[in-house]
C-alpha cells in the first residue's frame, strides 16, 4: 500500500469495557486507568444492591455490595465515581434500569455540582426494563409503574438534556436467556414500539417533536458466534426500524431514523473449558457488527475471555480493549463502504429474519402487546424453550462447542495457572469499609431536607409528575439508594415475574440415557416411598436465572418433581420453603460472586429448621478454589458453567439423594 | 455425606406436636402421608386416628379455590392471606398443580405469588405444593388425608387448584366452602359451571374489577346464571367482585367466605359435609382398588355411603377395615 496517499477512514465505534467493582473510589482509579490506555468512553457497572435499589447495609446486600459492580448510595459516591473525570466532555453508559431514574439524577446532581450545563452531557442510562422480567432479574415495581419510570426518563432528558441517550431496547439479554435471532429482533421491535407508545400517551412530548424522541431511541444488542446470520440480522434490525418509523411514528428525517446501536458480544458462549478458545470467539463475534457499515454499530464492548471463571482482572478487560482496536486503527476495515450491498445471499438471509420477525411481532400482538405478553409469560416461555432446544442440541452433538463437547483434550493451560488462577477478586474489606461510608454519610446530613425531599418524591409518584425534577432534588438533599427506592416501593408496590418454566417441551422422543435416569429417578422415590422433590433456589439479588430454569426444566423431564419460585429468595424464605415442600435436596444458583456468605447463611438457617441432613448442591460461576472450600463445608456437588453436560448433574443428583438416605449410589451409567 | 435411612416417626407423638401447630411435625406429617410404603401407611393410619376428632369435625374452615388458569388465583389467595394475616389466623394452604403425564415430573412454583407482601416474612403462612400425579390413585388421593393435619394445625385451610375438569382434584368434593373465581372477559368460566364440570361452588367471585366495565357485566351474568340461586343445603350463592391487584373488595370477599361457614354451623352442617367427603374418598379408593364388583360386595356405593357417614373414624382406619373385610370375603367365598 501506498503510504503517501491519506486514505479517508470512517470515524471507528466509542470503545468501553463494562466496569466499575468494590467501590466508588476503587472504580474511579480504574476508569482513569483506562481512559488512559485510549478507552472513549465509560461503561458504569453498578452492584446489584444499587441495581435492585438497596443501600449497601441492607440484609439483603450482605456479600453482594461491590461484588459484580460499583455500590452508589448517594450523591457522595457518585461524586468520587466521577472524581477528576469532566461529565461536560465523558460519555458516560449506565447499565441501570429499575432505579435509572435515580442514578441518572445522582449523575445529574454530580454534574450540577462539576459546573456542567444539562446540554453538554452525553451518555446512555440502559432503562429497559423489559428485559429484567425476562432475563436479567433486576426489576423492582410492577410492569405498568416500570414503564411509566422509563417514559419519565425519555421524556425528562428530550426535554432538558438533548444529547443523552435515555434508554437503550436490549434485545442483548433475551440472546443470554436463548432467543433465536429472530426472536431477539421481534421482542426489541414490540418493547421499543410499547415504550413510544407509552410516551405518546403520557402527553409530555408535544405532538410535533415526536419524531426527536423517535430519534432518541437506542437498542443494545448481543453478537453471537454465528457471525454472517448475526450480521444479517443487524441488516435486518436496520431495515425494520426505518420502516416502523416510517409507518407508525411518521418520521421522514433520515437522521432521526437511524438505528443506533451498541453491543455487547455474547457471553453465553464463552466456555469455561479451553478458556482461551475465547478469544477468537469474541473477535469473530466483533466482526459480526462491525463488518458492515450499513449496519455498524456505534459503541462495542467486548467481555473479557475469563468471564466464565470469575471476575475479570484489568489486564483482560485491557485485553478486550486491544481485540477492538487493532480491528478499528490496524485493519483497512474501515476505508470501505457497504461490502455486502449487492450480494444476493446476505440479501436473503436477511429477507428471511425479516419475515421471520414480522410473524413474532404479530404473536406478541395476539398475546396483548409487550407488557402483557410478559405478564402472561408469553415471551418468557418462548425464551425458556429455546433455550432448552439449545442445550439439548449441546448435549446431542448437532451443536457443536469446541473444547465443550469435541475436541476435548487439551495440554495444560498457562493462563489460568497463575498465582491468582487468573481472575479478579474483591477485597472482602470492600463492603465493610463501605457499609462504615455510608453510615457516616448518614450521619452528616439534614435529615429535614431529606425528609422533605422523599416527601415531595412521594408526591410526584402519586400525582404522575415526571419522576425527575424531584429525584434530582433528593439527589442534592442526601437521600439514599435505598431511601429513594424504598419510598417508591411503598407507592408502586413490587413486583415478580413469571418463572417461563411452565412450558411444555417434554422431551417427547427422549434419549434411552433419559429413560434410564427417569427410571432411576422413579426407582428411588419408590424406595424412598414418595417421588423425589427438588427445591431449586435463588438466593441473593442476583437476577440471571437462566440457568437454574434450565435445570428445572430438564429435572422435570427426569422425573424429579421441582419446587421452583423464581430469584431474590432470602436463606429464610430457602430454609422455610425446604421444610413446608419436604423436599429431598436443595439446589442453589448463584452467579454474581457471592456464593460463599449465601451458602454460610443457608447452612445456618437450615440448621434452624431442623433440614442439616437435606443436602445442598450449588450451581453457578464459581472459582474452583472456592468450589473445594464450599465442599469441605457440606456442600455435596458444586456446578459451574462447564458441566455443560445436564444428564451429569441428573445422575448425579439421583444418587446425593440416594446416598444422603443411606441407599447404595447407582454410579455411573453401563 | 452418607445418611442413615431415615426412621418412621412416633405416630403419636407426631399427632400431638401437629396439634400442638408445631410447623416441623406439620411438614414430617404430610411427607408420612405422602409415602406409599406400606410400613409408613401403617403409621400414617395411627398417626390420623390420634388426632383429636372434635377438630377434625368442626374446628377451622377447610376452603377450596379454584378457577380456570390465569384468572388470578394465586394473587387473589395472596390478598386473603393478607387479610386473614390481619385478623390472627394461621393459614395452611395446600397447591395443587399437574404432573407431566411423559415424565411424572412437575414443576411447582406459586409458593411466593401466594405469600406475596408480609406473608414470607413470619410463621403465619405454611405452603405445601402437590403434584397431582395424574390418575387417581396418586397423590391427589392424599388431598383428604393431608387437610385432616392441617385442620388440626391451622385455622383456615386452603386447597387451591386448577380443579375444573380435573377428575382427580374437584376441591368442591373436599372443601367446607368452594370459592370459585372467573375473571372478566372471559366465557370460559361460565361455560364450566352451565356444564356442571364441577359441584355448585358457595361463593362466586369475579376478579380483576378493576377492568370496569367488563368485570361489571361478567358479575350481571354470573348472577342470573348461578348467582342467588340455592345449592342443595340451602344457602344462596352469593356472587362478589374484587380485585386482588388494587387490594378492593378482599375483605369482603373474606366476609362472605367465613358467612358460609357461620351458616354451615348454626345448620350443623359443617361436621354432616366433611364426614359425607370423608365417605367419598374412602369409596372412591375402594372403587379404584377393588371395582365396581368389590364395592358391590361390601354393600353398594349407597349402602357404603350411610354406613360410612355414620361413624366418626381415621379415613385411613375405615378404608382399612372395609378392606380386610373385603379380603376377608374373597376368601370364605364359595368358588373363589
Amino acid at each position: 500500500m501506498d503510504m503517501s496517499v491519506a486514505v479517508k477512514r470512517d470515524k471507528p465505534w466509542l470503545m468501553r469495557t463494562y466496569s466499575g467493582h468494590s467501590s466508588a473510589r476503587a472504580s474511579n482509579e480504574l476508569y482513569r486507568t483506562n481512559l488512559s490506555r485510549g478507552q472513549t468512553g465509560l461503561s458504569v457497572a453498578f452492584d446489584l444492591p444499587t441495581q435492585t435499589g438497596y443501600d449497601s447495609d441492607h440484609p439483603l446486600a450482605r456479600g453482594e455490595v461491590g461484588k459484580v459492580g460499583v455500590p452508589i448510595s448517594h450523591i457522595g459516591d457518585m461524586e468520587l465515581l466521577f472524581d477528576q473525570i469532566p461529565l461536560a466532555k465523558m460519555n458516560t453508559s449506565m447499565t441501570i434500569n429499575a432505579t435509572a431514574a435515580w442514578l441518572l439524577a445522582l449523575y445529574i446532581a454530580v454534574a450540577e455540582r462539576q459546573g456542567a450545563k444539562h446540554e453538554e452531557l452525553t451518555g446512555t442510562t440502559q432503562n429497559d426494563i423489559i428485559k429484567e422480567y425476562l432475563s436479567r432479574g433486576t426489576y423492582i415495581f410492577p410492569p405498568a409503574e416500570s414503564v411509566r419510570l422509563t417514559t419519565d426518563i425519555i421524556c425528562y432528558t428530550v426535554n432538558h438534556i438533548p444529547k443523552w441517550n435515555p434508554i437503550n431496547i436490549c434485545s442483548y439479554h433475551l440472546q443470554e436467556a436463548g432467543a433465536t435471532p429472530v426472536q431477539e429482533i421481534a421482542y426489541a421491535l414490540s418493547n421499543a414500539m410499547m415504550i413510544l407508545d407509552s410516551i405518546k400517551e403520557s402527553g409530555q412530548i408535544e405532538e410535533k417533536g415526536f419524531d426527536k424522541v423517535v430519534g432518541r431511541m437506542s437498542f443494545f444488542v448481543n453478537a453471537g458466534i454465528r457471525f454472517i446470520e448475526e450480521m444479517c440480522k443487524m441488516r435486518a434490525f436496520t431495515h425494520l426500524w426505518d420502516r416502523l418509523c416510517v409507518e407508525r411514528y411518521g418520521v421522514h428525517d433520515h437522521n432521526l431514523r437511524r438505528f443506533r446501536y451498541g453491543v455487547q458480544v455474547n457471553s453465553l458462549g464463552l466456555t469455561e473449558q479451553q478458556p482461551e478458545n475465547n478469544v477468537q470467539r469474541i473477535v469473530l463475534e466483533m466482526l459480526a457488527v462491525t463488518l458492515s457499515k450499513h449496519a455498524r454499530a456505534r459503541a462495542l464492548q467486548l467481555p473479557a475471555w475469563n468471564e466464565a471463571l470469575g471476575l475479570p482482572r484489568p489486564w483482560d478487560q485491557q485485553w478486550a480493549l486491544r481485540m477492538q482496536q487493532v480491528l478499528a486503527y490496524e485493519t483497512d476495515l474501515l476505508e470501505y463502504n457497504d461490502i455486502f450491498e449487492g450480494s444476493p445471499v446476505i440479501a436473503e438471509k436477511v429477507e428471511r429474519l425479516v419475515e421471520g420477525a414480522d410473524e413474532e411481532v404479530e404473536a406478541v400482538n395476539e398475546h396483548g402487546g409487550m407488557i402483557a405478553a410478559v405478564q402472561n409469560g408469553y415471551v418468557k416461555r418462548e425464551l425458556v424453550a429455546s433455550h432448552t432446544r439449545r442445550i439439548r442440541a449441546i448435549e446431542s452433538g448437532d451443536l457443536k462447542i469446541v473444547g465443550v463437547n469435541c475436541f476435548e483434550q487439551t495440554a495444560p493451560s498457562p493462563l489460568t495457572t497463575g498465582t491468582d488462577s487468573g481472575i479478579m477478586k474483591v477485597d472482602p474489606a470492600a463492603e465493610r469499609a463501605q457499609v462504615e461510608s455510608l453510615q457516616a454519610f448518614r450521619a452528616s446530613r439534614n435529615n429535614d431536607e431529606v425528609g422533605a425531599a422523599l416527601d415531595g418524591l412521594a408526591e410526584a409518584a402519586r400525582t404522575g409528575q415526571n419522576i425527575m425534577p424531584a429525584s434530582i432534588r433528593c439527589a442534592h438533599a442526601g437521600v439514599t439508594t435505598g431511601e429513594w427506592a424504598g419510598r417508591l416501593r411503598e407507592v408502586f408496590g413490587e413486583y415478580r415475574a413469571p418463572t417461563g418454566i411452565d412450558i411444555t417441551t417434554h422431551d417427547t422422543t427422549p434419549s434411552e440415557l433419559v429413560e434410564a435416569i427417569r427410571g432411576r429417578t422413579r426407582r428411588t422415590g419408590e424406595e424412598l416411598g414418595r417421588p423425589l422433590r427438588l427445591l431449586l433456589g435463588k438466593p441473593g439479588l442476583d437476577g440471571h436465572s437462566n440457568g437454574a430454569e434450565q435445570i428445572a426444566v430438564k429435572a422435570r423431564d427426569c422425573g424429579f418433581e421441582i419446587v421452583y419460585d423464581g430469584i431474590r429468595l432470602t436463606p429464610e424464605q430457602i430454609a422455610k420453603a425446604a421444610q413446608e415442600e419436604g423436599v429431598h435436596m436443595v439446589g442453589l444458583s448463584v452467579l454474581s460472586g457471592s456464593h460463599i456468605e449465601l451458602v454460610e447463611d443457608i447452612f445456618d438457617k437450615m440448621r434452624g429448621v431442623g433440614l442439616s441432613d437435606i443436602p445442598i448442591v450449588l450451581g453457578g460461576i464459581i472459582p474452583e478454589e472456592d468450589g473445594r472450600q464450599l465442599k469441605e463445608r457440606g456442600i455435596a456437588a458444586v456446578y459451574t458453567p462447564k458441566d455443560i453436560d445436564l444428564n451429569r448433574i441428573m445422575l448425579d443428583m439421583v444418587d446425593i439423594i440416594r446416598t444422603s438416605n443411606g441407599l447404595q449410589p447407582y454410579g455411573a451409567l453401563q | 455425606m452418607t445418611g442413615q435411612r431415615r426412621a418412621l416417626p412416633d405416630p403419636e407423638t407426631l399427632a400431638g406436636s401437629v396439634t400442638a401447630k408445631d410447623r416441623a411435625a406439620v411438614a414430617t406429617a404430610l411427607n408420612l402421608l405422602d409415602d406409599t410404603r406400606p410400613e409408613a401407611r401403617r403409621v400414617a393410619s395411627q398417626m390420623l386416628a390420634t388426632l383429636p376428632e372434635e377438630k377434625l369435625d368442626t374446628e377451622a374452615h377447610l376452603i377450596g379455590i379454584t378457577g380456570p388458569p390465569g384468572v388470578g388465583k394465586s394473587s387473589l389467595t395472596a390478598a386473603l392471606i393478607n387479610v386473614w394475616r390481619r385478623q390472627g389466623k394461621r393459614i395452611g394452604i395446600l397447591a395443587v398443580d399437574p404432573s407431566s403425564p411423559l415424565s411424572g415430573g412437575a414443576l411447582l412454583g406459586d409458593r411466593l405469588r401466594m405469600m406475596a407482601g408480609e406473608g414470607i416474612a413470619d410463621n403465619s403462612v405454611f405452603v405445601r405444593s402437590l403434584a397431582n400425579r395424574g390418575a387417581f390413585g396418586g397423590l391427589s388421593a392424599e388431598v383428604w388425608p393431608m387437610s385432616l393435619v392441617m385442620l388440626a394445625a391451622f385455622d383456615i385451610v386452603l386447597i387451591e387448584t386448577v380443579g375444573v375438569g380435573q377428575r382427580e382434584v374437584d376441591v368442591s368434593k373436599l372443601s367446607d366452602t368452594t370459592v370459585f373465581v372467573a375473571q372478566p372477559a372471559s366465557g370460559d368460566s361460565i361455560q364450566f359451571l352451565k356444564a356442571g364440570i364441577m359441584e355448585v361452588p358457595h361463593v362466586l367471585v369475579v376478579n380483576k374489577a378493576d377492568i370496569g366495565a367488563a368485570a361489571r357485566r361478567m358479575l350481571a351474568e354470573l348472577r342470573t346464571t348461578l348467582g342467588h340461586r340455592i345449592d342443595p343445603d340451602g344457602w344462596e350463592i352469593p356472587a362478589v367482585s374484587a380485585s386482588a391487584t388494587k387490594n378492593i373488595g378482599i375483605e369482603e370477599l373474606a366476609e362472605t367466605i367465613d358467612a358460609h361457614r357461620q351458616w354451615l354451623l348454626s345448620k350443623g352442617r359443617l361436621a354432616d359435609r366433611r364426614r359425607r367427603f370423608q365417605a367419598e374418598w374412602i369409596i372412591r379408593r375402594l372403587l379404584d382398588e377393588f371395582g365396581r364388583f368389590g364395592v358391590a360386595q361390601l354393600g353398594g356405593e349407597d349402602g357404603l355411603f350411610r354406613q360410612l357417614t355414620q361413624r366418626a373414624g381415621s379415613p385411613f382406619d375405615q378404608f382399612d377395615e372395609l378392606r380386610d373385610g373385603f379380603l376377608a370375603h374373597l376368601k370364605t367365598s364359595p368358588g373363589t
